[in-house]
């Protein structure tokens, strides 16, 4: 017997298993709404960070359940939401060539300067 | 009594938001998808957070007025089915997800025009409860908007069940502008704008108002549908038979 694994990566979930805008076809006996990758800022002046993600239907719902999901311990003041599919993200069988050439590359870190005390978030 | 109308209003309020409250909760992990779950949820913690406020405001009153020793606890786990105040609509039954939020939004968008007045009162501790209230409030308002919009135009089966939930829905609302004697604001003045904005919302939804229908009332004189007496035994039984228990 042949049997086919295929694992999937963030990013490239096939169409039929995201749903999309709108779709609420049935898979197993469950509502099969679009996954959301939600990011929220933690406060004015920082950058978005992803905070994880959650099921909407459209992205006014999205938004609205990152709200009750993911800010309700005032953690946030801005949020973004971006439908999963949408994501590129590498293969972890590339990490080798991807990330390990840069472990001996110490010159490339910026720490043989002073930085000003006035900088911060570095 | 000193002060028996404003008590009156205040416990009206408390007991109305309470008792939603309960109801909601018992959609806590029930809700048809776990975000949903967690915002009705987040819905209900915004309502019993205001019905503490209210009752603690009602118990101050109450104490100064008659050397009592009430306390938000004792106003709302030891008073009875008659002493309750609620809306009718709060205590009506969940029901599917449709007759839930169809009720959430009816009420939240009355409760939002009367904050809206509350706001103004002269009375400091009103004021400020209605303040800090309506952000919520607002919230809940555009979250259960949104659902009569996406359930109202959305399938065959989603927009029977809302037609279904105004049915059955729409003879409770009446009550929100028949005014008790005790009441804080003019409610009768808010149903204009109540009516636009539902309106505007069902539009948006494919829905209809019904015509003239029959408008149940009762709930602000202590009169209650069946519903309330299977609510009030659940909700106190704690403190019914360990009187004083906390945690």
């Amino acid at each position: 017997m042949n049997i086919q694994i295929k694992k999937f990566y963030y990013g490239d979930i096939p169409e039929e298993n995201t749903g999309g805008t709108g779709n609420t076809e049935k898979s197993s006996g469950e509502l099969s709404w679009p996954l959301w990758e939600v990011f929220i800022r933690s406060k004015q002046g920082l950058d978005h960070k992803h905070a994880g993600s959650l099921r909407a239907a459209d992205a006014q719902m999205a938004v609205e359940n990152a709200r009750d999901v993911y800010t309700r311990r005032q953690e946030g003041v801005s949020i973004w939401v971006v439908e999963s599919k949408h994501v590129h993200a590498s293969n972890p069988d590339d990490a080798e060539m991807f990330y390990e050439p840069a472990s001996d590359k110490i010159y490339r870190h910026p720490t043989f300067y002073d930085l000003p005390d006035e900088l911060k978030h570095m | 009594m000193k002060n028996e109308n404003l008590i009156n209003g205040v416990l009206h309020i408390a007991d109305t938001v309470l008792i939603l409250g309960q109801r909601n909760a018992a959609w806590c992990a029930h809700g048809p998808i776990l975000e949903q779950d967690i915002a009705i949820t987040n819905i209900t913690l915004d309502l019993i957070g205001q019905a503490r406020n209210f009752y603690q405001y009602a118990a101050l009153l109450i104490n100064e007025a008659d050397n009592k020793n009430e306390t938000e606890d004792t106003l709302a786990f030891l008073r009875t089915e008659r002493d309750f105040k609620n809306l009718l609509i709060c205590e009506l039954p969940n029901g599917d997800w449709a007759q839930t939020i169809l009720r959430q939004f009816f009420f939240s968008s009355f409760q939002q025009l009367m904050y809206q007045e509350m706001i103004k009162s002269s009375d400091n501790q009103i004021a400020a409860i209605a303040a800090k209230s309506i952000k919520e409030t607002n919230y809940h308002v555009k979250w259960s908007s949104e659902w009569v919009i996406r359930l109202g135009d959305g399938t065959d089966e989603s927009n029977q069940r809302m037609k279904n939930a105004i049915e059955y829905l729409w003879q409770y609302t009446g009550e929100f502008f028949i005014a008790a004697e005790y009441e804080i604001i003019d409610v009768a003045a808010l149903k204009n704008d109540w009516l636009e904005k539902v309106k505007s919302i069902f539009d948006e939804a494919t829905l209809s108002i019904p015509e003239n229908t029959f408008m149940q009332t009762g709930g602000k004189t202590g009169v209650h549908t069946e519903h309330l007496g299977f609510i009030l035994p659940e909700m106190q039984s704690l403190q019914r038979n360990f009187p004083g228990a906390e945690w």
